[in-house]
């Protein structure tokens, strides 16, 4: 019985998961497409909206091929390994209050480390693929995804600092006077952006860069692997996505409208930033490699470090309120002086 | 066709300010730019430039609007007939030569016509190889070989898409209304 209810609670997180991964495919090729003034899938379906599952089944039934020097277990194996960790991290996202598979203490440092699991699926492909563009797309994603953790940790520390707690519900909850993105907006820009390269994304999707690296570390996989590398990857989107909501934009919380039903907001907020990784994908040309480093190692993560010194300084002299107004004014100071070294070449 | 000089217009770079090479007043207006064009082109809006291929072709309309400039437009081969009907290629063997894809295969044999002393016996053309350069119909000495506007050619296997001699001069028959010789 209890692994009945179990599996239940599974496959009520999992499939609901995976159409809306398979609607966010949809979502991106219409809003792309019309962002470049094109009407993007528009034959299957109304509006194209089953074109996500015409190409499923079409990678379903095409031919698997296996490359003849490929490492054949590990090449199997790495699609697998992205699919599931990116569903795995679901088990500790609440989407409502009380409504989370497992509703773990440490729920953000689990979250932190199935997200740093990830890359190994991207270097087991590249280096079992045994070939050129497939492994320093791996090399290349390894690394960004690498720099921009521990920007991120940093990040979630201040998170961690206000709320006191690891626990994401904890964490929603104490943002029932204020969301966390308005005294932290510095670290919730940073964390936005830091997502962006997290999930090799535009402007950092430096290890698919069609134009050097053909299609980067999935470049020899074709039907079902490919299909689950896809899945894996829309479905890291959406989880970042909600990470963020349920860090820094209240989770299922939202003022004046508290007759709303909670999972009903925890979705439209979720659906807002993935709308916005598909803007930013139209909007921005993709960075320099060397750029990319720069920005990882060179602004986010001293930023993100002196803002976590700081708010930890101010949290142990101040209490909550005081402390939104202390880092409003300093903040909008800071942004003026970054502005200014930016302004005067520094950057 | 060269280029006039009328057609070519100097571009100067600006160079950026220092607001400019923050980047910063640039991302937000990218922002901008592309939702306009999301709300703009939403469906089939007022912007949208696509062009409903199946039901809408290229050919309708005019270059300047995103149409099909059919004077030099490089679709698909036909070998043209002469006055009698007859294939105009002499298998002089210039096509096959500078053919950068190697898809033309040409059998000659002795024409059993006076005015010429050989004709192709066996004229193949690999479409799937062909990368659609136009050199074949440059080459060509007596104008046999020549490319139409016709692009959406379809085959169900890879022998399908190797036209022959017969094909290539059924091309002709179809095409000599769009394309006078
Ligand atoms: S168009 Fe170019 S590639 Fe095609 S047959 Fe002619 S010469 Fe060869
Ligand atoms: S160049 Fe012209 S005449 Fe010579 S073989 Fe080719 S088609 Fe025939």
């Amino acid at each position: 019985m209890f692994y009945f209810e179990n599996i239940l609670k599974v496959l009520v997180i999992i499939v609901p998961l995976l159409v809306s991964v398979a609607l966010f495919t949809v979502a991106e090729r219409k809003i792309l497409s019309s962002i470049q003034r094109r009407r993007g899938p528009n034959v299957i379906g109304i509006f194209g909206l089953l074109q996500a599952f015409a190409d499923g089944l079409k990678l379903l039934v095409k031919e698997t091929i296996l490359p003849s020097s490929a490492n054949k277990a590990l090449f199997i194996l790495a699609p697998l390994v992205t699919f599931f960790l990116s569903l795995i991290g679901w088990a500790v996202i609440p989407v409502n209050e009380a409504s989370v598979f497992s509703d773990l203490n440490v729920g953000i440092l689990y979250l932190f480390a199935i997200s740093s699991l990830g890359v190994y699926g991207i270097i087991i492909s590249g280096w079992a693929s045994n070939s050129k563009y497939a492994f320093l797309g791996a090399l290349r994603s390894a690394a960004q995804m690498v720099s921009y953790e521990i920007s991120i940790g940093f990040i979630i520390i201040n998170v961690i600092l206000c709320s006191g707690s690891l626990n994401l519900s904890a964490v929603v909850l104490s943002q029932k006077s204020i969301w966390f993105c308005i005294p932290l907006l510095p670290m919730f820009i940073l964390f936005f952006v830091s997502c962006l390269a997290e999930t090799n994304r535009h402007p950092f999707d430096l290890p698919e860069a069609e134009a050097e690296l053909v299609s980067g570390y999935n470049v020899e996989y074709s039907a079902i692997g490919f299909a689950l590398f896809f899945l894996g990857e829309y479905g890291n989107i959406i989880l970042i996505s909600s990470i963020t909501v349920l860090l820094f934009i209240g989770g299922w919380l939202f003022p004046f409208f508290s007759t709303l039903s909670g999972s009903l907001c925890f979705s439209i907020k979720t659906f807002f930033f993935i709308a916005l990784f598909i803007w930013v994908r139209a909007a921005f040309p993709r960075y320099r490699y060397d750029q990319l480093m720069r920005l990882g190692w060179k602004v986010f993560l001293p930023f993100s470090i002196s803002w976590v010194i700081f708010t930890a300084s101010i949290l142990s002299c101040f209490n909550w309120y005081i402390l939104c107004f202390w880092i409003f004014l300093i903040l909008y100071l800071l942004v003026l002086i970054c502005f200014l070294l930016v302004s005067l070449g520094f950057y | 066709m060269a280029i006039k000089d009328e057609d070519i217009i100097q571009l100067a770079t600006t160079p950026m300010n220092r607001l400019e090479q923050s980047y910063l007043p640039e991302v937000f207006k990218g922002f901008g730019t592309t939702l306009r064009h999301f709300f703009t082109s939403f469906g089939q809006g007022r912007t949208s430039q696509t062009i409903q291929y199946p039901e809408q072709r290229r050919e309708d309309y005019h270059p300047l609007e995103g149409g099909m400039e059919k004077s030099n437009f490089r679709g698909v081969h036909r070998l043209n007939r002469d006055e009698d009907g007859r294939v105009k290629c002499v298998a002089c063997m210039m096509c096959p030569t500078i053919c950068p894809a190697n898809c033309i295969h040409i059998t000659a044999e002795e024409s059993p016509w006076d005015d010429r002393e050989k004709y192709p016996k066996k004229f193949e053309i690999d479409e799937l190889r062909c990368i659609f350069c136009g050199m074949c119909e440059e080459a060509c000495p007596v104008d046999a070989i020549e490319l139409t506007t016709e692009y959406d050619i379809v085959g169900l296997s890879r022998q399908e898409m190797v036209f022959d001699k017969n094909k290539l001069l059924n091309v002709y028959d179809v095409t000599i209304d769009k394309k006078p010789m």
